[in-house]
Order: structure tokens, then sequence, then C-alpha cells
């Protein structure tokens, strides 16, 4: 029973992690612009796209070039997804956001777009490469340890320490760094913002290559540990996702990180538990009871507002 | 006379489709697709109540149709078909003609129900916060349905192409036609006397600052209570129509997309336009259709077509301005009270 436990608490470490890494993008966003930016789960589709593209490609399966090994090439893997996935995010933001809030419309519409941005990339992404699912090479040598009947794989230890490591590196980012004081002075206010001689869009481009590249490796991450990708792969992660952001209090990135990793043990411990079909049912009833116990998230603060 | 205008027009529509329905003139597909026409202009337009007129984000309008499209869907076959879930019809078949109607109101007043879910956590939380909430209220109606076993789960529950057909022995019209017109009218009449009431000022008010409205003695909490219920009975209708003439539901159908799908016609048609809705409806149902031949790339083409309208039109079609607004002529040819 308390093997069952502890073997149950590690995968939700495991599944939590891809949610929190997720969700802390969505957080990002938001924190600065306001933007539920709902075509990020797509981009965490992307960049497992394109972590495929690039570890086959040095794997040497498409031209004549002799293959790296595979620990180099997931060594390259990592940083070019990020990079490449980081610039797709940053093209939407470019192309479609920049313009209309330029225009100055109402945030809603913004939203919309962003809703039709993740469309294009998924409906995009079948009609180039088909249905046909994409199985992601083996990069790492897989290695089972086993304490007692509890099995933990190095994959699943990869995942955990990453996803704490990138929110350490994120939490230093937005707290102790000068970019991260333009970020939370562009969330505070936006409008005295450009008045302090900050650009506000060399601050929004980099959050959202911030964001861009943890959603990258949440996919490099993901596509290793289930290694089937396909199109609609981001849609369903990327709303449940969203959802953890906002039960953590959106805007709040420790938030983001807690309500990423209680959306992932609920899961796990209901299927556990239950028949997987309830899955679903039970996560967002004890999801609906925490938004009705703290209607702000746990670490939001309600937001006064003068008239 | 002018009073009279719009009903007679309407009446008018109502009875040529009905029988060009009924003598050939349109083939099934083109009377499919009306259908699913006016199916998609009750989803926009009561969606419009919530997401435009009340200025909230709700992205779960799909679960609310759901509950409309199983409990209609339960109803009349239940009571006039016989069916491996309940075994013999409770009533004589050829009650359905009256019967049918019904229990898509039924359907509907069990999703007017369903939208307290919603409503009570809108009393106290709004915006985005909201928004989570009606999404999870979407994902929990459908795995509900989804663990029902009793009808169907996942497996999806037919039977009502028998209750069409009961209908049609009795008195052989095209009866889904003539019953999605009459409550694609129903909901914009009501939704047009609704929104031009005391009632629906209050959902303006609402919309333009709560807090103000409050002190106005507006009772925001009962204006949120009657908006939620209206909006969410409604879609329950459209969800019953759309049950009974596919003749087959299953809950995987009533997920995020086709929330999504209402949501992108009330934005597109314009925040806050009633016209504006029904446009918009008509719009992406035609626009659906006509790129049918493009296969999977209609689903790269139409968001990218409503992308770079938004960046032309930030505010839609309509903006929040009526089609009389922008055609003022038009009022000389009716008078509404």
């Amino acid at each position: 029973m308390f093997d069952t436990l502890l073997q149950n608490i590690l995968n939700a470490l495991q599944w939590g992690s891809f949610y929190a890494l997720i969700a802390l993008g969505y957080c990002l966003v938001y924190g600065v612009l306001l933007l539920i930016n709902f075509a990020h789960g797509d981009i965490f589709m992307v960049g497992a796209y394109i972590a495929f593209f690039v570890s086959t490609f040095l794997l040497g399966q498409y031209l004549d070039i002799p293959g790296l090994p595979s620990w180099l090439v997931l060594a390259l893997t990592v940083p070019a997804t990020m990079l490449l996935t980081s610039g797709v995010g940053v093209f939407l933001e470019r192309v479609a956001y920049r313009p209309l809030r330029r225009k100055g419309v109402n945030r809603l519409y913004v939203v919309i777009t962003a809703l039709m941005c993740g469309l294009i990339l998924e409906n995009g992404n079948l009609a180039l490469l088909g249905a046909s699912r994409k199985s992601f090479p083996e990069l790492l040598d897989k290695a089972i340890w086993t304490f007692g009947s509890v099995s933990v794989t190095n994959l699943k230890i990869l995942v955990i320490v990453s996803a704490f490591g990138v929110f350490w590196l994120l939490n230093t980012i937005v707290t102790k760094t000068k970019i991260g004081m333009a970020m939370r002075a562009l969330s505070w206010d936006r409008f005295a913002v450009p008045l302090m001689g900050i650009p506000p869009d060399t601050v929004i481009v980099f959050t959202f290559i911030l964001g861009s590249s943890m959603a990258a490796l949440a996919g490099i991450l993901f596509a290793m540990s289930y290694p089937v990708l396909d199109p609609y792969m981001g849609a369903s992660i990327g709303w449940k996702a969203f959802i953890a952001a906002v039960v953590g209090g959106i805007g709040d990135i420790r938030g983001a990180f807690v309500g990423g990793f209680i959306l992932g043990f609920v899961e796990i411990m209901v299927v556990a538990f239950f028949p997987s079909s309830y899955r679903d049912l039970f996560a967002f009833t004890i999801l609906l009871i925490i938004m009705t116990w703290k209607p702000t998230g746990l670490f939001g603060v309600a937001k006064t507002t003068k008239i | 006379m002018q009073r009279y205008n719009v009903p007679v027009l309407v009446c008018l529509a109502g009875l040529a489709l009905c029988l060009a329905s009924q003598y050939g003139w349109l083939d099934l597909y083109v009377q499919t697709t009306i259908m699913f026409l006016f199916i998609n202009v009750i989803m926009s337009t009561s969606l419009n109540l919530i997401n435009g007129n009340m200025g909230e984000f709700a992205c779960g309008h799909a679960g609310f149709m759901c509950v409309g499209a199983y409990v209609s869907s339960i109803v009349s076959v239940a009571l006039f078909a016989k069916s491996s879930y309940f075994g013999e019809p409770l009533l004589d078949p050829s009650w359905a003609v009256v019967g049918m109607p019904l229990s898509l109101l039924a359907g509907g007043a069990v999703a007017a129900v369903t939208g307290l879910l919603v409503a009570f956590p809108s009393f106290r939380t709004r915006g985005d916060y909201l928004a989570i909430v009606t999404l999870a209220a979407n994902y929990i109606i459908m795995s509900v349905f989804v663990n029902l076993d009793t009808v169907g789960g996942p497996r999806g529950f037919m039977g009502m192409k028998k209750v069409v057909s009961a209908m049609n022995d009795v008195l052989d019209i095209p009866w889904m036609m003539l019953w999605t017109f009459a409550f694609t009218v129903f909901t914009v009449f009501i939704l047009r006397r609704f929104l031009w009431s005391s009632l629906g000022k209050g959902v303006m008010a609402v919309h333009q600052d709560e807090i103000a409205a409050e002190i106005m003695s507006v009772n925001t909490n009962r204006i949120k209570l009657v908006a939620f219920m209206l909006s969410s009975g409604l879609a329950g209708i459209a969800g019953g129509l759309l049950a009974h003439i596919m003749g087959y539901v299953n809950p995987s159908a009533f997920g995020i997309l086709k929330s999504t799908e209402a949501m992108v016609m009330v934005y597109l048609g314009g925040m806050g336009s009633l016209t504006g809705a029904v446009l918009s409806a008509v719009l992406m149902t035609g626009l659906g259709e006509v790129l049918r031949p493009l296969g999977i790339l209609k689903w790269v083409v139409i968001p990218l077509l409503l992308v770079l309208l938004m960046q032309f039109r930030p505010a839609g079609i309509m903006g929040n301005r009526e089609l009389a607004d922008v055609f003022p002529r038009l009022r000389r040819f009716y008078k509404f009270k």
C-alpha cells in the first residue's frame, strides 16, 4: 500500500512537471500582458515536433551525414529546440498579437486571435506532415533503479529535476534581474513603464522567449517520456495547464508551478484508485471546489477596483 | 402596418423553407446545412448574451448543449420509441408530434438548471477566473455523460431517428426543419425582448461597471443568475435539436472545440450585437461548407481568414452595433414595440 502510494507520488510528480512547465509559460505571458495565450499548448506541440526533427537530423537519418552519439544529440537538441520554438512564439507575437495591441482593441479579441493561431498550428501541422504519428527516437539510455517495489527511471528523475530547476531559474530571473524587474513593472502598471524609459516591446518579446522555450523543454521531455507525437497532443494538455495556472493564481509563477503539480497529483491519484474515465470528473470537480473556496486562486490577490 | 412586417416576413420564410424541403426543391444536404446553420445561430446568439452583452468570458457553452442534447433525447426516446435502453415506449409513438418539442423544452430547462453550476461562482468571481469555472464545467459535464453507462457512456446514445420517423408517420412534413426554424426564431425573439427589457439594461450595466451598477440599485446577482440560466437553457435547446437531427449524440462532440466554435462566432460578429451574432453564424456555416473541398486545409484557411479579419476589423463585423444602426434606412420598414 505504502509502496503503491510512493510510486504514484513519483508518477504524479512527473506528470505534474509537464503541467507546471506549460502553466509557467501561460502565467508569464498573462502576468505581463493580461493575455491568455491559448496558442501556448500548441507551441508545446510545435516544440515536440521540432525536437523530433532536430534529433532525427542529428542522428543522421536524413542526409548522408554521420550520426552523432545519442547523449550529444540530446545535449544539442535541447538548446536548438528551445531556440527554434521561441522563434515561433515571438513570430506569433509580432505578427498576430502586437498589431492588435497597438490598435488598443478589447483584450478578448486578442485571446480569440490566439485561439485561432493555435488552430492554425495544429491543423497546419496535420496538413503538412499527414496524420501518421511520429515516434520519437530514444535519446537516453534507459536505467531503472528499484527500491523495494518502487521503481524509478532516470528519465523520471530528469523530468522532475528539470521542472524544479527551471522554476528556480525563472524565479531568479523574475525577482533578481533587471529584465525581471521590468516584467514585474509592466504587469504592475502598463502605462507608467514606457515613461520610465523601459521599452515595453523588448520586455514582451523576452517574456515570449522565456515562455516558449519553457514549452519547448516540456515538449522534449514529454516526447521522451511518451514517445508518440500527434498534432493534437498540445490541445488538451494546454487547456488543462491553463486551468492549473489559474487555480494557482494566474500571474504568480509560484501559483502556476503549484497549480500544475496539484492537477498532476489529482489526475494520477484518481486514476490510481478509480476507473480512468473518472479522471476529468474528479480533477475538475476538485478544481471547481478550490475556485469556489478561493475565487482568485491559491496565490492570487484580489484586485480592488475603484470607481 | 409596420408592426406586422417582420412577423409576416419570418412566417413566409419559414413556410417557404418547409415547402421547399417538403417538395424536394432542396436536396437533403442543403436541408441539413440549413438546419445546422439555425443551430449555430442559436448557439452564437445565446452565448452572445454572456460573452458579448455581459462581457464575461465563458468558454464552456458546449457543456450546456450536451446536457440539453442528452436530456431531450432521453425523454423523447423513453416516451416515444422502442429502444435497448428503456424497452417499450411509455406513450403511443404518435404522441411524438406534440411531445418532441416539449422534450426539447425539457432539455432546455435542465440545461438552464445546470447553468447554476456557473452562475453561482459568478457571484464572487469575474473575468479569467470565471473563464476557468466555465471551462471546468464543460469538462465535468462531458465526463459525467461519458461515465453514465445507462445511456451509452462513451459510445453515445441513439434512437432519436425513430422518434422523428414516428412523427413523419402521423403527418409527412419536414418536422425537424419546422422545429429548428421555430426554435431559432423563438431564441432570437426571446433574446431581443430580454435585452431591450430592464433586465437587459441590467446586463449591460454589469458589463460596463459592476460596482457602479450595484450602487445604482441593480441587483447584479439576480441579473447574472437570469442571464446565465437563459443562455444555457437556449444552448440546451440547440443541443436537443442537434441530437434529433443527427439521430445520435456522443459526449465527445460537445468538447472544447464546439465551445470554441461558439466563441469565435460571438467575437466575429461583434461583442454584444444580436444581429452580428446571427450574421457571423451564417457566415461561419457558409464558409465551412464552401471550403469543404479543401479537406483538412479548411481548418487552416478559416482561422487564417479570422486572424486577418481581426487585424482589419478588430471589433468584429458589427462592433457593438445592430444592423439597424449600420443601415438606419431599415428602420423605415419595421417597428418593434
